[in-house]
């Protein structure tokens, strides 16, 4: 078992199913970690705004220094017209984050390694950012699909690949994430069954493979939740501010 | 040898491993859509949990926090600021007080020397005018003195000579032709007595 290295990925119940109607929404290992995530993420954030002093103590100066990473990354790509969705944009960033480097301890499950989480999350982006596309366009938001400047006969071509592009955008997004997570996860695995399968005496070189690989695995989680995040501020900025 | 036995381990061991590869990997859990329906659902109830207490609790208390801090940094700039203009005034003040302070000192000090060397001066004019009163007077009882003193000089002298010619000669001479006589020897040789 521990020789498969996607396995790992396996999703199974844990107590009783549940069912409603023909659905099942038994509790399994992900609704576990994708909980551990969320509550982490409420327990920091709470304790960092708790106490105000003027000289912050460690977590608050965790909260406050994400807060203002946020912030800026949302001002400086979709500018300050993507304040009302300053909130969403964070817990959507803090919960990717959280997932991802929860998924970096040995023998838990990454929720963000299965494509339709990711692709849950980056639909429910698609549609929210078309809905506002066209609630502050109206109709002009279907001048996104035509660039200024392009020659007429080169038109019909570029707005078909400007719509194909369009709707790629849930794909791209949440297959990203998903496709970054797993094969960093299956990499390791593969590397870790390496060290077991070779022993003491050739088990040291895949060893310090693994160990610098869990540190570029630790980056790639920072980086995806963060792409993740950009991408969808970058989408916004899109809907918001028409100037295609 | 031993490195023989070593690659061959090595080999080995990596065959074996391909093997089961080839044996267990049934695809991806990932496109097993058993769970996506729970998934799907738990990650609509985690996140959605998760972005409304964010957003209605934490994170504006967390702006609300900078925004405090912010204005309290500010607010304490601007003290600073107040603070330190007020005491540079003062530190002028105390210099204005302190030159103001010294001119006086110095001024007090003229005004009392020239004071006492106006006392000075005057008390020296009045002894000085004493002084020449005195001696004005002093020189006038001399020069009365002088005068006198011839004439009683030579009372003196008409007398004396009288009186010896008296007794020399045993006759009283007539007193004015005496005189006469010493009036004369006063007269020519009055310079030689009295050094005038």
């Amino acid at each position: 078992m521990a020789a498969n290295p996607m396995t790992q990925f396996e999703v199974y119940r844990i107590g009783p199913e549940i069912k409603v109607g023909a659905f099942d929404i038994s509790f399994t290992n992900a609704s576990l970690f994708m909980v551990i995530s969320s509550l982490a993420i409420l327990i920091i954030f709470n304790l960092g705004s708790k106490k105000n002093s003027l000289l912050p103590n460690k977590i608050q100066l965790l909260a406050e220094l994400s807060y203002t990473f946020v912030s800026k990354m949302i001002s400086d790509t979709a500018g300050s017209k993507a304040k009302p969705y300053f909130s969403f944009i964070f817990s959507l960033f803090m919960f990717v984050l959280f997932c991802n480097m929860f998924g970096m301890i040995p023998y838990t499950f990454t929720v963000t390694s299965h494509i339709i989480v990711t692709f849950v999350l980056a639909a429910f982006i698609f549609i929210g950012v078309t809905i506002i596309g066209f609630i502050k366009h109206g109709i002009g938001y279907l001048k996104l699909f035509v660039p200024s400047g392009v020659p007429i006969v080169l038109l019909p071509l570029i707005v078909v690949i400007e719509i194909i592009s369009y709707l790629s955008r849930p794909i791209s997004l949440s297959v990203r994430l998903f496709a970054n997570m797993m094969a960093g996860h299956t990499m390791m695995k593969v590397f870790g069954g390496f060290v077991i399968s070779l022993g003491v005496v050739g088990g040291w070189l895949p060893l310090s493979f693994s160990v610098a690989l869990t540190g570029l695995e630790i980056l790639v989680a920072f980086l995806q939740a963060y792409v993740f995040a950009i991408l969808t501020c970058i989408y916004l900025n899109d809907a918001l501010n028409l100037h295609h | 040898m031993v490195k023989k036995i070593f690659f061959q381990l090595i080999f080995f061991n990596l065959f074996f491993l391909k093997e089961v590869f080839a044996a267990e990997s049934g695809g991806m859990p990932q496109l097993n859509p058993e769970f996506w329906i729970s998934q799907i659902f738990w990650l609509t109830l985690t996140f959605g949990i998760l972005y409304i207490v964010l957003s209605k609790l934490i994170l504006p208390k967390i702006s609300a926090n900078l925004e405090l801090r912010k204005s309290q940094i500010q607010e304490n700039i601007e003290a600073a600021e107040k603070q330190r203009e007020s005491s540079e005034a003062k530190l002028k003040e105390y210099d204005d007080i302190i030159s103001k302070s010294k001119l006086e000192a110095n001024n007090i000090f003229k005004e009392a020397r020239e004071n006492v060397l106006k006392e000075i001066n005057a008390k020296k004019e009045t002894l000085d005018k004493q002084i020449d009163e005195e001696i004005k007077k002093v020189e006038k009882e001399i020069n009365l003195l002088r005068k006198g003193a011839s004439e009683k000089i030579n009372k003196i002298a008409i007398e004396t000579t009288s009186e010896l010619l008296v007794k020399l000669i045993g006759t009283e001479v007539n007193n004015s032709s005496i005189s006469a006589i010493v009036d004369d020897l006063s007269k020519r040789n009055g310079d030689k007595y009295y050094g005038n």
